[in-house]
């Protein structure tokens, strides 16, 4: 019996087909992984599901029950629940009243003790170890996402989805959201979870199936897969997961910083150096002071307390326009809103951040010639696939978006490059290519440092890694001298651990 | 231009060009409807705009004050910041050029010309950088502040000539005249086309050239599409942001200064026929591009002259050309209403 039957799902938007014939079934009381690259569907086919959107051809059964006029308050009524990737919580309210609204028990007055009992025992029989009084803004990210999980059991949901529920969880908070999930499954409940990480999938999927392209390209028993080959039917060919990072000597120090405060109630101030050749790698969950840390490098924020300086010069005081001329490469977190001009040309967003550099602009003339060619090197070198120079940035995917800025600020020569969360929304063949490019500027003498949430960004690619816990460093090695473990148990903020 | 530029330029023109043509023919119905002869109506605002090259001057002269207020929205518009000010901008540069010039009198023709354009000049870009430091460092919306700030440019302007610097000798506010020999030449005489048209051209010429190849430009523009990412780049946001105002005051401040030295020779109180707000409009239809206004702003220059044959030859009111400039923006606004949209089947 299956809870969830979708059948030859196809779903357009204008000319861009976003599912096209994808059939998943789902077992009733399994773990059910939707693995796919961004962009392979798996939204659109949930949103499907869920009521948001209609598809345009194909058949959907809830529980044997054919599903016409679907919409999400058919879908609650039929038992389906989902947990967004954002989180529609109500920071203010408790977590009792974020779990009831809507579903009050009593009449014209919420019957209060009786709300607080039933989510109280929800909680527990799950044991999300949450109170249900507490005040909703003092969770940690983990723990409302466990309250959104509640909203949708105190909704009756038999059927949950999950869309990407692990992306802003620490490792040890994703070890136990997975005895989470096992626990919901033991209750007999349904899932569906959405992913794009293999570890996750192998560890608690019982079936998986695989989304490329907006086709399903098969479901597997999750005992007979390897992560190897999910890796290649998600990219559709044989990938490397595996990079080789071979001895470099680092030389002398290019970035310096010492005593920053990166939070103002942080427990003590960050100091480190970055050597020619080395990259240096910042673990953590993002929201830790990983923004402060790389906007106040650019001098973008100003910084209160501390001292940063590139190659011996104190640039503390300094504007962003004059850092860069020393020789720094800015790869932001924020890709389409620090690093793009989305409405403009590839040759317009090549000039961005080069405009105030003598060899593309002499005496406030832009030179368009010496911008083109640089710009046509650039996306040979790196392999940006685009129509022509003329193609908005913005119409790019999101792989040639980033080789475009990776490019463009490991160009001119840089001395320092500052990349933060490069591999973020890419697909694994763009990630393995970024990666091989970063290690290719650490081969070339360029000092790196790299802020990422994803830890095996920093231990493929780090000679050195510090953890980054609320605004400050809990520990600095070189990346042989940690387990895996110790790194996760950092993240979550154990110090007890190093 | 690159290939693809021009492609999607001329997609422009022809969008722009389909939104006039459809609000003609609305404007049409309407005319019909009411009662009277859309043809007779079109017909005389042609004549009343092109029938002789005294009309065509005309037409000609009225173009000029919205090709500067247009390339002042315009210039606002590329930073990505919406000048409503530009009305008491336009007011503070004829109100200080006309003091200027008042002054001077007796002093060298070009001298007094040259320096009343630029405290003209000077006096709308105070106006509009004001407004743009509010909004840069104080995060001030700058569209409540621009409305505000027509409001005192235009009653601070009001409070002088009609006191301290009104004209004994006239009935209405308004100041001396600046004397005929410091007025702009008449490029035919007996019309009221001077060599102000040059300026205009010259400012529309120049500001293609700026964004299209400087750095200044090119920084105006990204502040415009992505002050993030322009300030990531090394931009000083800020101060850009003021800058833009401060040009984009400037403008609108000469739009001030070619009405008083191009036709009224004074500075008479209220004499804008809204210039500074149909030059949001005048702005928009071009697309912000600088040549594209040229072509905007003799439309509008167009149905304003012809309007008065069109009134009593057609008697038609002169209302229809607010009617005709206000489908005209309409179009323009929602391009689905022009492009001919081909139905997709559903296969649903």
């Amino acid at each position: 019996m299956y809870a969830v039957e979708m059948k030859d799902i196809i779903k357009r938007f204008g000319s861009f087909t976003a599912n096209n014939g994808i059939t998943l079934l789902v077992k009733k009381g399994e773990i059910h992984c939707l693995l796919g690259e961004n962009g392979a569907g798996k939204s659109t086919l949930m949103n499907i599901l869920f009521g948001l959107y209609r598809q345009d051809s194909g058949e959907i059964r809830i529980n044997g029950k054919s599903v016409e006029n679907h919409s999400p308050l058919a879908a609650s009524r039929m038992g389906l629940g989902m947990v967004h990737q954002h989180f529609m919580l109500v920071d203010a309210l408790s977590v009792w009243e974020n779990v009831v609204v809507g579903l009050e028990p009593g009449g014209f007055r919420i019957d209060r003790k009786e709300s607080i009992r039933k989510v109280q025992e929800l909680s527990d029989r799950y044991h999300f170890e949450l109170n249900a009084e507490e005040q909703v803004g003092n969770l940690s990210v983990g723990m409302k996402q466990r309250v959104e999980i509640l909203k949708t059991v105190y909704r009756g949901a038999e059927i949950i989805i999950m869309d990407e529920p692990t992306a802003v969880l620490s490792p040890p908070e994703v070890e136990q959201f997975l005895m989470i999930l096992r626990d919901m499954r033991a209750d007999g409940k349904t899932i569906i979870f959405i992913t794009h990480k293999l570890k996750e999938t192998l560890a608690v999927a019982d079936r998986i199936t695989v989304l490329r392209a907006g086709k399903s390209v098969s479901t597997i028993e999750a005992g007979n897969a390897s992560a190897r080959e999910l890796a290649g039917m998600m990219v559709g060919h044989e990938v490397d997961l595996e990079i080789e990072r071979p001895f470099n000597e680092a030389g002398g120090a290019v970035l310096s910083v010492e005593g920053l405060r990166l939070l103002p109630n942080a427990a003590s101030t960050v100091s480190f150096d970055i050597r020619e050749g080395e990259i240096f790698g910042i673990a953590g969950v993002e929201g830790n002071g990983q923004k402060q840390l790389e906007e106040m490098i650019m001098g973008l924020i100003k910084c209160r307390e501390g001292r940063i300086s590139v190659l011996g010069k104190d640039v503390t005081k300094l504007g962003t326009r004059k850092r860069r001329q020393l020789g720094i490469g800015y790869i932001p977190s924020d890709r389409l809103n620090r690093a793009l001009l989305s409405s403009f040309s590839l040759e317009d967003n090549y000039l961005l951040g080069k405009q105030f550099s003598d060899n593309y602009v002499r005496h406030g003339i832009v030179r368009h010639k010496a911008v083109k060619e640089a710009a046509g090197t650039l996306m040979r070198e790196y392999d940006v696939r685009a129509a022509g120079m003329d193609q908005a940035a913005g119409s790019l995917s999101g792989g040639n978006q980033q080789k475009l800025v990776v490019g463009r600020e490991a160009s001119d020569e840089p001395k320092l490059i500052i990349a933060c969360q490069p591999v973020r929304g890419l697909d694994i063949g763009a990630i393995h290519y970024i990666h091989e490019i970063l290690l290719k500027l650490r081969k070339e003498g360029k000092a790196i440092l790299l802020i990422s949430a994803e830890l095996t960004d920093i231990q493929q690619l780090s000679d050195r890694i510090a953890v980054l816990y609320k605004g400050e460093i809990l520990a600095a090695r070189k990346n042989e001298d940690f387990t895996e473990e110790e790194i996760g148990l950092l993240i979550a903020g154990h110090r007890e651990a190093v | 231009m690159g290939s693809a530029d021009m492609r999607s330029f001329l997609a422009f023109l022809g969008r722009s060009l389909a939104a006039v043509l459809l609000s003609f023919a609305v404007s049409a119905l309407i005319m019909l409807v009411s009662g009277y002869n859309p043809a007779l109506a079109f017909a005389s605002m042609i004549r009343g705009s092109f029938g002789s090259a005294n009309s065509f001057a005309n037409t000609l002269s009225k173009s000029v004050p919205l090709i500067f207020a247009g390339l002042a929205c315009a210039y606002a518009n590329k930073g990505g910041i919406f000048n409503i000010g530009c009305e008491g901008q336009l007011y503070m540069g004829a109100f200080v050029s006309t003091v200027t010039a008042l002054s001077l009198r007796g002093m060298p023709r070009l001298f007094v010309i040259i320096a009343s354009i630029l405290t003209g000049m000077a006096a709308g870009a105070a106006v509009g950088s004001f407004n743009g430091f509010l909004k840069a460092k104080m995060k001030l919306n700058e569209v409540v502040v621009a409305i505000m700030l027509n409001y005192i440019c235009r009653f601070f302007t009001s409070f002088f000539v009609s006191g301290i610097l009104k004209d004994p000798d006239s009935e209405t506010p308004q100041t001396l005249p600046v004397g005929e020999h410091y007025m702009f030449s008449k490029l035919i005489p007996k019309t009221q086309l001077t060599t102000a048209l040059f300026l205009a051209l010259i400012a529309a010429l120049a500001m293609f050239f700026f964004f299209r190849e400087t750095r200044a430009g090119y920084n105006v523009r990204a502040v415009g599409e992505n002050g993030a990412a322009a300030e990531a780049s090394g931009i000083n946001v800020a101060r850009t942001m003021i800058l833009t105002m401060a040009v984009s005051g400037g403008l609108a401040g000469l739009t001030g200064v070619t009405e008083v030295f191009g036709k009224s020779e004074r500075f008479i109180d209220g004499f804008s026929p809204g210039y500074g707000f149909t030059g949001i409009a005048i702005a928009f239809l071009a697309g912000n591009h600088p040549l594209g206004i040229l072509l905007s702003a003799l439309l509008f220059g167009i149905i304003q002259a012809g309007s008065m044959k069109m009134s009593y030859e057609a008697g038609v009111s002169t209302s229809m050309i607010s009617v005709i400039q206000g489908l005209v923006i309409l179009f323009v606004a929602t391009p689905e209403l022009v492009s001919i949209r081909i139905g997709r089947r559903r296969t649903a």
